[in-house]
């Protein structure tokens, strides 16, 4: 029946939209936002499709998901064939479903955009992972033959689980160490429950390790073991650097090493992975922000998700600050309109020049100055610059500065034969993930600086295949196409 | 889970725990630290590895009970696990020649002292060292550091063991006597090390500090270990945690280690009233069962 809608009878169906905690009740709890699609509803969904021949959304998609194919069967009701296929290319469906900006990737390429709202695919893609994760019926792929090869993987972001995934499956023997007490990198310090809930990379983990992954907490490369022992001691045959971009930046002013100035890492991690937020249970501290002030600096997804957080807190105000206008913003349009609707006050173009400090040393309030957007240059960005006088003092008890972060250096300090550039960020091959060590690769945040979990799960399948490239072949030719 | 092979009272409150981690007993050299996390609901907290011996995979911390998470690792003994131990982290203490070294440790801050006295004294210099306590009771690893001594002076505040007064005092004492120093190093409550860099500033002899600011991961992921040295920002856990004590900022380490002063003593407090309650609940075992449904992947 759904497929003999004419494409004119598709258009005319209005996007569904996702249910959702009423914001004024998600404002003060950490459950998920997004409530998910009903079967139902994903198949109406899935009917809007036009079934494009050459399909934009693919083109879209940073690893290429075979979009189209992934809505045929929704729409007839395959859901588990749908899960299988959406699995070919993307590991962490449930967890992208959430996360991926849709709008500037498949949503924003998606045909139906010109004229009408785009196809739904993230929710889709959302309802399909989460589908299969309720019957419990994860399709894992099967293990082959062992090669005998051993391959370390350095981080257990997206960048590293989809690197450790592609590489047991063919055979090799893999450990992923990380240096935190628990997996998952950004997926469980950064980003909160609200928005992903923690025991869907939970269980994702857990079929890695079913898969006859080995996972190590506590160990820090380039500390408790280098890269060099590695091999030497170690007996690793190859090595994956995936240690993200975790080095906060700070603003550089006045003030901010008063007491209630947080990095957005440190807020975030004290929160989502140290359950600061309650505190007869867990013994990690935050500050209390109940019927507080509080400020989050910058304009991106973390900021979203740091101002948010502090709402659930108990904040009086949380004013998000960014510099430049709303346009702008980094942020997921949905993060951006589920904040404002939480009642999240947005002080657009201003920046903070000071923060204020009482005679305790703890903040009591940011000096911001008004800025203007002048021309925009090449890239069509805005220039930005303080209006003259323009300055005025707003009343804080907490601050946190979500302004970006750059690459954390204890592995490559440790290992001087990995070239880096001048940020710091680690120098690959663009084809092979190759760094200019032999046998050592790298990918994600830690090569890209700060960018998405769907780019850093691409990075880490991209090596994977290089790494077995590499480890069936034994040919190194990075020295030749480094640049 | 990291095995407690061996558990000691040096002082009251202070207590020496020697824990199976022969990772890190490859690696630690003297400065370094863990961080360590005793449950599954615990915060993580830096220490400093006093010492290891790599035939038993053993690294040791000396523990001073200040707060929740201090007083329940001091209520651990032989055989009891913790959950989480990372390291070595932080940057090794300087090591070479400098000729004649001082080394400053006042109260617990003489067991973080030690390894790198322990360190300066193999390489060759001649190592004095002065250990600051409260009374006598308080006075630890006495018979360690005189080992790695030339020289070692113990100080009390009231005069009850060695000289009576502050460490402070008999550096002054030395410099005044004409003993030349060519490096000192301090680490001690934060007005023992302010005050000592003040004694040796207008001489310039350089001094380290060991800085203890609040921290979390460990690795330079979070910031909240930031402390301002010749005004720039730096993060103890990657940087330091030893830095030139004429260029440290006391005062902004002071602010900052204040910040959960409530919530720590709620949290103490709370802790306290429980072990009166039922101590055998807080036993560390009986904790760990309540809080390990964590299930295989804390398992090393
Ligand atoms: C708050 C926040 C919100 C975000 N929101 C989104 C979003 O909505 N959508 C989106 O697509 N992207 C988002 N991102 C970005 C995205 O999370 C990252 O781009 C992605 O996680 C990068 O993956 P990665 O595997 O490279 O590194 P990470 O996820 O950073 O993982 C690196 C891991 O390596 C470990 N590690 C570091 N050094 C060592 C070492 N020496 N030894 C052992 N382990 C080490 C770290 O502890 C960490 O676990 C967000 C980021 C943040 C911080
Ligand atoms: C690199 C480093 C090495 C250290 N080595 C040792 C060691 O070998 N032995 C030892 O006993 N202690 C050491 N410390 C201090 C130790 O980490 C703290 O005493 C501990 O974190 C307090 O935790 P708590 O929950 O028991 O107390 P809390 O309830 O958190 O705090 C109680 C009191 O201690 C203060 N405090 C909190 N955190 C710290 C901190 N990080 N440093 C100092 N004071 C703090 C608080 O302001 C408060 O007054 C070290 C700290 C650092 C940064
Ligand atoms: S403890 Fe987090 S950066 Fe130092």
């Amino acid at each position: 029946m759904a497929e003999k809608l004419s494409p004119k009878e598709r258009t005319r169906i209005a996007r569904q939209s996702m249910p959702e905690q009423p914001a004024a009740q998600r404002a003060h709890n950490f459950e998920e936002v997004n409530l998910g699609l009903s079967a139902a509803v994903a198949e109406k969904e899935a009917q809007r499709c036009l079934t494009c021949a050459d399909p934009k959304c693919v083109h879209g998609c940073p690893v290429g998901v075979k979009i189209r194919e992934v809505v045929d069967f929704v729409r007839q009701g395959e859901y588990l064939n749908a899960a299988a296929k959406l699995r070919e290319d993307n590991v962490l469906p449930a967890v992208t479903g959430r996360v991926c900006p849709q709008e500037i990737q498949c949503e924003g390429a998606c045909i139906l955009s010109k004229r009408f709202a785009p196809l739904a695919i993230g929710h889709i893609e959302r309802f399909v992972a989460d589908y299969e994760r309720s019957v419990g019926r994860v399709g894992l792929p099967k293990r082959a033959r062992s090669t005998g090869k051993k391959v370390a993987i350095v981080g257990s972001g997206p960048a590293g689980l989809s690197c450790a995934g592609d590489l047991i499956q063919r055979g090799h023997d893999v450990t992923v160490f990380e240096a935190l007490h628990e997996f998952g990198g950004v997926l469980v310090y950064g980003i909160p429950e609200f928005r992903l809930p923690k025991q869907i990379v939970k269980d994702e983990i857990e079929n890695l390790r079913t898969m006859g992954i080995e996972f190590q907490t506590n160990v820090v490369i380039g500390k408790t073991v280098t890269v060099d022992e590695l091999f030497s001691e170690e007996g690793y045959d190859a090595v994956l650097i995936a240690t993200g971009a975790g080095l906060p930046r700070f603003l550089n002013v006045p003030g901010e090493h008063l007491g209630g100035v947080y990095s957005a890492n440190e807020f975030l991690t004290r929160v989502n992975l140290l359950n600061a937020y309650d505190p007869l249970h867990y013994d990690s501290p935050v500050y209390d922000c109940r019927d507080r002030n509080v400020a989050v600096v910058g304009g991106g997804n973390t900021a979203m998700d740091a101002v948010r957080t502090s709402l659930r807190l108990g904040a009086k105000n949380a004013y998000l600050i960014y510099r430049r206008s709303e346009v702008e913003m980094p942020a997921r349009r949905e993060e951006v309109r589920h904040a404002k609707d939480e009642g999240v006050q947005f002080l657009m173009l201003h920046n903070p020049i000071e923060f204020v400090g009482n005679s305790d040393g703890e903040l009591c309030g940011a000096k911001l100055a008004k800025m203007e957007l002048g021309e925009p240059d090449e890239s069509g960005r805005h220039s930005v610059a303080a209006i003259p006088d323009s300055e005025f003092v707003l009343p804080l008890d907490m601050a946190v500065v979500a302004i970006g972060t750059g690459a954390n250096p204890l592995v490559q300090s440790s290992t001087p034969a990995i070239q880096t550039n001048k940020w710091g960020y680690i120098v690959v091959d663009e084809a092979t993930f190759r760094t200019t060590k032999r046998g050592v690769f790298a990918g994600g945040d830690i090569v890209s600086g700060s960018a998405t979990v769907i780019l850093a799960m691409g990075a880490g399948r991209k090596a994977a295949k290089s790494i077995h490239e590499y480890l069936t072949t034994n040919v190194w030719e990075a020295e030749t196409t480094l640049a | 889970m990291f095995a407690i092979k061996e558990d000691r009272e040096l002082a009251p409150n202070i207590k020496l725990l020697r824990i199976e981690a022969p990772r890190i007993v490859k690696k630690r050299q003297a400065g370094q630290f863990v961080i360590v996390r005793v449950h599954d609901h615990g915060e993580r907290i830096p220490l400093t590895i006093a010492d290891s011996d790599t035939e038993n995979g053993t690294i040791t911390i000396v523990v001073q009970g200040v707060g929740k998470t201090t007083k329940l690792l001091n209520r651990l003994t032989t055989g009891d696990q913790i959950l989480d131990v990372v390291g070595p982290l932080g940057m090794p203490s300087e090591v070479k020649l400098f000729g004649t070294v001082v080394v400053i440790g006042g109260g617990v801050g003489t067991a973080i002292a030690y390894p790198t006295a322990v360190a300066m004294h193999q390489v060759g210099n001649r190592v004095i060292s002065i250990v600051g306590a409260k009374t006598k009771e308080f006075v630890i690893l006495e018979d360690e550091v005189r080992a790695a001594s030339d020289e070692l002076f113990v100080m009390t505040d009231d005069g009850s063991y060695g000289a009576h007064g502050f460490v402070t005092q008999k550096l002054q004492a030395l410099i005044e006597g004409g003993t030349s120093i060519n490096h000192v190093l301090a680490i001690g409550p934060i007005p023992m090390m302010k005050a000592v860099a003040e004694v040796t500033r207008p001489k310039g002899i350089p001094t380290i500090v060991s800085l203890n600011p609040i921290m979390v991961d460990g690795t330079g992921m979070c910031g909240g270990c930031r402390v301002l040295v010749g005004g720039e920002t730096r993060f103890a856990c990657v940087d330091g945690p030893e830095f030139d004590a004429h260029e440290v900022d006391f005062e902004t380490l002071v602010q900052r280690n204040r910040q959960y002063r409530s919530q720590e003593m709620k949290a103490l407090n709370r802790f306290e009233a429980a072990a009166e309650i039922d101590s055998d609940a807080l036993k560390p075992c009986e904790l760990q069962r309540k809080y390990s449904e964590v299930g295989p992947q804390h398992a090393p």
